[in-house]
């Protein structure tokens, strides 16, 4: 099939960008989206062009690091993948399609389509952790005994891959989703409870700072989240930061 | 210079207790004034980084990816193994570390896998005290499933992102130490050169993949925690980035490389779908626990599949080949991974292959769906003759079960694998070989150290599943930590290290002229032209299957190859930037040096181990007749290159391998 | 404690309070409302009660007042933050295809519920407070009779303002089906009861707004002149 693509082209962060229309033809169903842009940053090396920097690693849907915003969606029209999983199938000849960079003011843009995502680890470092030292002589796994469901639920909230389609597809730029689900994970697990308090209130705090917006419970993180993580985890973290802002 | 694994005298089980009782220590304050650099930040590297940052050393740890938690580690699907007997099925120590042994075909260091077994519970303890989600039982206690090439279940799980819950575990001890000020974090950057002063490693060179600045970093020891080196290969289960440039850099500042052409072919991944394929997703072994693996009997059936005319689904029981269980009845479809590969590379190039391109053999969970739904019926008091109610039930196990592969598989085939078979074909996904590493895994630098896959020490020729994760963590939360204090305690009074020094100069030097030569090359092809190329050449002539004579044209090949990328490779934009077709340029450089010192170690070695399967070297008669035959008498030795200049005037050294707890045996699945 | 109605979170919480507050209020001055199709002199009776009770009008007045201004004000500066967290918009945006219109759209349907205020305070808030502390008149009386009733059928009379009261309520209902659930996830409602409320919160922000029209439009067709 033969394909209009809109990309958004940007020098750098100091240079201003915008979306340039490339044409490609005989594009396989089968392909990737990403190998679709491999064929085209192939053309565009033969013809004396910059190809278009797009982050990528793994491309099986789990590193977090492809970030693309396609026709209006983060990862592109299918749901429950990153846009390493998603498949040219899904479009059609003749389509047009629009790819723009990760939209936050959080997440400022390196070049082209990639952008900086560190503001969420900088959340990760003010609390994504459990104080416990590598010593070799830690209690037995099994002393601590952890209801399947509880543990069920820390790994659906673990499962995150912290790519940023959350705050990408949040009409508020809305960090709650990621931040949610990593607060969670602890919160639901007998180990993360001694420091729980502290957890959430400088994670959020972190991530107010990071310029993040606020979350008005639109549910389009949920939607476009890759991993399917739930709303319920930003219901959680809510509780959980009132609980320790009351505490102290 | 003669190697010396420095293996600690005295029984098996007391080595490692003797060690750390009796290594030199650093006192608390003195730890503060030495400074560790950690190479990716992977299992192994990010958990050496937290370690060493919670044993008080400043640690600067470095990544290519944006974090280090994306690191190729989190693709681990299936599980880490560990000798807790939870099972009470007879597991212990000496059986992890036997089954590893013999699993690698009697080509790894018997100390170093007898360690590893060792500390594999303490792994265990440690993820779950950071908080990793590893599944669990209706008890609440810690489930676990068997993987293949062993008769125990002793694999932790966490649905099937094992490795991604245990990354994210290493992370989060990352993040409080990079909170607390003690790991200073390097993302998007890469190594592009290690730094001996005075034969001692004392820094890297690196470029800052953002703005392409050239970097020095001092450090009094550098660690390696960078992967494998299947992306040689160009098509491989690992990440587009996973490379060898810090593992061969090191190497060409004198650490050997050991053991290069031991590779690990998965065998069930995702098969090629086109020439544009950029790289192959695997799905977990986990899934031959309850698939089947076929292909039809006849030729005319396979044919009839191929073109469309006959469905799997309507192949009659009696037209199906079962290769696996008829060739190895004792294991059956679990067979270890390189037996599975071979066998079914066997049955495509015989012309069973199911697919448009013959690379393709089935995978088939019809059976496993009516045994768990008849199970299921049973327990539920329902219908048991009933055969929608039976496939119904059955679909809900196998999806509760493997939901997530079965959903990724239907998303890049567009089939749906609960009503027709998963087509898989064996796929380039570990390599065994690495830097050569001594028992405290310091390489033949001093100062210089190499964990994790980029290490060669514990899979011998062949890894078993489920023993990654556990090497990983093993090295960098265990080993490397005990280790790498015996060899600091005589850095206490060094004080900090200059990069002002005529070694970086050198160094840096070095890189900035690669670089310019890569970006002022007016060349007329891209990078991926040429790692393709190199990939075909892996492929075909290094790759499942492997004879002199291929081996022979693969070095010469590849010697060409070099020589036309450096002539041809056109490399877009400027050197101060964000430029990935340069980063790109860099590592497959490096690759086509790899590569040609793979094929000839592959060479070298004239007999079948593991992964590395030589024509000429094959079971002639009794029942093991046409399988892998070992040859103890002449390569009982881990092969260790020393760089030269060329790759092929890259001098080998041997470290016999001395077995006294393990009698050496053919490993049979029969 | 300090600092939580600085945070992200704590905002969100306030926006929560401030609207479970001004939803229960909809629903006592509905059921106010609700009298006058039943009968003018309960109606009457009640208005005058809430209108010269010093309780209602010295301690749950202002409170009202607040709760409505801080809704308001709140909502602005969340708002004006949230579209500062991006400072460049998308191309193509597909807000549809993973969030519905009323979620998207509360700024929107809360500027018009906040219009729909102003002629409401125009209408009876205003000539009430005139009445009472301008003019000192708390008999609530007119012509003999309580003027409450009479007031409110007048109101009614002009199709553009029932016009316009029923389009503000349309508003208000969608304004209220998200803002529902949305006020019980902002302060973190997650257990088995979360389901039942999410679908008690549709019927109420579909009944009531839907009742204040009901009411507004019999009177309209049912006056007495």
């Amino acid at each position: 099939m033969n394909l209009t693509l809109k990309i958004w082209r940007q020098k750098s962060a100091d240079h201003k960008g915008q979306l340039v229309d490339y044409i490609i033809e005989e594009v396989s169903p089968d392909m990737s989206f990403l190998e679709m842009l491999d064929v085209l940053n192939d053309q565009l090396i033969s013809k004396d062009e910059e190809p278009i920097a797009f982050d990528h690693d793994c491309r099986e849907g789990i590193c977090g690091m492809c970030s693309l915003y396609i026709n209006g969606e983060a990862h592109g029209p299918d749901r429950g993948i990153t846009t390493c999983q998603l498949h040219m199938r899904k479009f059609k000849d003749g389509d047009t399609i629009y790819i723009e960079p990760f939209r936050a003011k959080a997440f400022p843009i390196i070049k082209d389509l990639i952008v900086d995502r560190s503001a969420f680890e900088r959340i990760q470092h003010a609390g994504g952790f459990i104080s416990v030292n590598t010593s070799g002589n830690t209690q037995d796994a099994n002393a601590i005994p952890i209801s399947k469901d509880a543990a069920d639920e820390a790994m659906d909230a673990a499962t995150c891959i912290g790519c940023g389609a959350c705050v990408a597809s949040c009409k508020n730029s809305s960090a709650m989703l990621f931040v949610g689900a990593k607060v969670s994970q602890y919160a639901l697990l007998p180990q993360g409870q001694i420091e729980a308090t502290d957890r959430v209130l400088n994670m959020v705090k972190q991530m107010d700072e990071e310029g993040f917006g606020n979350c008005t419970n639109t549910g389009a993180c949920e939607v476009e989240c890759p991993k399917g993580i739930s709303l319920e985890n930003i219901a959680r973290m809510n509780s959980e930061y009132l609980k320790a802002s009351l505490k102290g | 210079m003669a190697l010396n694994s420095k293996i600690p005298s005295g029984p098996i089980e007391d080595k490692w207790t003797n060690y750390k009782n009796k290594i030199d220590l650093v006192n608390p304050a003195n730890k503060r004034n030495i400074d560790v650099i950690v190479v990716g930040t992977g299992l192994a590297g990010g958990s050496a980084a937290a370690t060493l940052a919670e044993l008080g050393y400043n640690v600067k740890a470095f990544c290519f990816q944006d974090s280090p938690r994306r690191a190729h580690s989190i693709a681990a699907q299936g599980g880490i193994n560990a000798a807790k007997n939870y099972q009470g099925d007879g597991d212990s120590v000496y059986r992890l570390f036997y089954d590893t042994v013999k699993g690698g075909d009697y080509r790894s260091r018997e100390a170093n896998v007898y360690r590893l077994a060792e500390v594999s519970s303490n792994i265990i303890d440690q993820c779950v005290a950071q908080g990793v989600p590893f599944a669990r039982d209706y008890g609440g206690l810690l489930d676990n499933r068997s993987f293949g090439g062993v008769l125990v279940s002793r694999t932790f799980y966490a649905k099937g992102q094992t490795g991604q819950q245990l990354l994210l575990g290493a992370y989060s001890a990352m993040n409080r130490q990079i909170g607390r000020g003690k790991i200073k974090m390097y993302n998007r950057h890469e190594m592009l050169d290690v730094v001996i002063v005075d034969g001692k490693a004392r820094g890297i060179i690196t470029r800052n993949l953002v703005n392409g600045k050239i970097e020095r970093h001092s450090a009094h020891a550098v660690v390696l925690g960078t992967g494998g080196y299947g992306n040689v290969f160009f098509l491989s289960t690992n990440a587009m980035g996973s490379n060898v440039t810090a593992a061969w850099k090191a190497h060409k500042r004198g650490a050997y490389f050991a053991n290069p052409c031991y590779t690990q072919i998965h065998p069930t991944c995702i098969p090629v779908s086109g020439e544009h394929q950029s790289k192959l997703t695997l799905m977990s072994e986990s899934l031959r626990n309850d698939g089947r693996i076929w292909v039809p009997k006849k030729k005319e059936d396979v044919e009839a599949i191929r073109n469309g005319s006959l469905k799997p689904t309507d192949l009659a029981e009696d037209d199906r080949d079962y290769y696996l269980e008829r060739r190895y009845p004792a294991f059956g479809n679990l067979v270890p991974r390189d037996v599975a590969s071979r066998a079914a590379k066997e049955r495509c190039d015989a012309g069973f292959g199911v697919n448009a391109t013959g690379e393709a053999v089935y995978l088939d969970f019809a059976d496993a769906i009516i045994r768990y739904g008849k199970e299921q019926a049973h327990v539920k008091g329902l219908d048991e003759d009933n055969p929608t109610l039976i496939k119904k039930l059955g679909k809900e196990v196998v999806k509760a079960k493997y939901g997530n592969l079965f959903q990724m598989y239907e998303k890049i085939v567009d089939q749906n694998p609960y009503e027709t078979p998963m087509m898989i074909y064996p796929a380039v996904h570990y390599t065994m070989g690495g830097v050569w590493v001594d028992y405290d895994l310091m390489t033949t630098v001093p100062g210089l150290y190499c964990i994790g896959e980029a290490n060669f020490s514990d899979h011998g020729a062949n890894r078993l599943g489920a023993s990654a994760l556990m090497q990983g963590l093993a090295d960098g939360y265990f080993v490397l930590p005990y280790t790498i204090g015996n060899y600091l305690s005589n850095d206490i009074r060094t004080g900090p290290i200059s990069t002002d020094t005529p070694e970086f100069e050198a160094a840096e030097k070095g890189v900035r002229e690669t670089i310019d030569k890569l970006i002022n090359n007016k060349g007329t092809h891209s990078v991926d032209y040429y790692h393709k190329k190199l990939g075909k050449i892996m492929w075909n002539k290094v790759g499942m299957s492997r004879n002199a004579k291929g081996l022979k044209e693969a070095i010469s090949e590849i010697k060409a190859l070099r020589v036309e990328f450096w002539e041809g490779v056109k490399i877009p934009g400027t050197a101060n930037e964000y430029n990935e077709e340069l980063a790109k340029a860099g590592r497959v450089a490096d690759f086509l040096e790899l590569g040609e010192l793979f094929a000839k170690d592959a060479l070298d070695r004239n007999e079948s181990c593991g992964g590395h399967y030589r024509e000429e070297s094959v079971e002639e008669s009794g029942d093991q007749k046409g399988e892998a035959k070992r040859d103890d008498e002449n390569f009982k030795f881990v092969s260790a290159w020393e760089y030269k200049g060329e790759p092929s005037d890259a001098v080998l050294h041997k470290e016999h391998l001395i077995f006294e707890n393990i009698e050496l045996k053919q490993r049979s699945y029969k | 404690m300090s600092g939580i109605f600085s945070s992200s979170i704590g905002r969100k919480f306030a926006m929560a309070l401030s609207a479970f507050f001004l939803m229960f209020f909809l629903l006592q001055h509905f059921a106010i409302n609700v009298t006058s199709v039943f009968s003018a002199d309960a109606f009457n009776e009640i208005s005058h009660f809430m209108g010269t009770n010093p309780l209602i009008q010295y301690v749950l007045q202002p409170i009202l007042i607040f709760a409505v201004v801080f809704h308001f004000v709140m909502g602005f500066i969340l708002e004006i933050k949230n579209r500062k967290a991006r400072d460049h918009n998308y191309a193509k945006n597909a807000g549809h295809a993973n969030s519905t219109w009323m979620s998207r759209n509360m700024f929107w349907s809360g500027m018009v519920i906040l219009a729909f205020l102003g002629l409401h305070f125009y209408d009876f808030w205003f000539p009430e407070i005139n009445t009472k502390f301008i003019e000192g008149d708390w008999s609530g009386m007119h012509d003999g009779e309580f003027r409450y009733f009479h007031e409110l059928q007048e109101k009614f009379l002009s199709p553009v303002r029932v016009s316009l009261y029923v389009l503000a309520f349309v508003l208000l209902a969608m304004h209220l089906l998200h803002g529902f659930s949305s006020a019980f996830q902002s302060v973190g409602a997650n257990n088995k009861y979360t389901e039942g409320l999410k679908l008690f919160g549709r019927l109420y922000a579909i009944l009531i707004p839907l009742g204040f029209v009901v009411i507004a439009v019999y009177h309209h067709f049912n006056h007495i002149h």
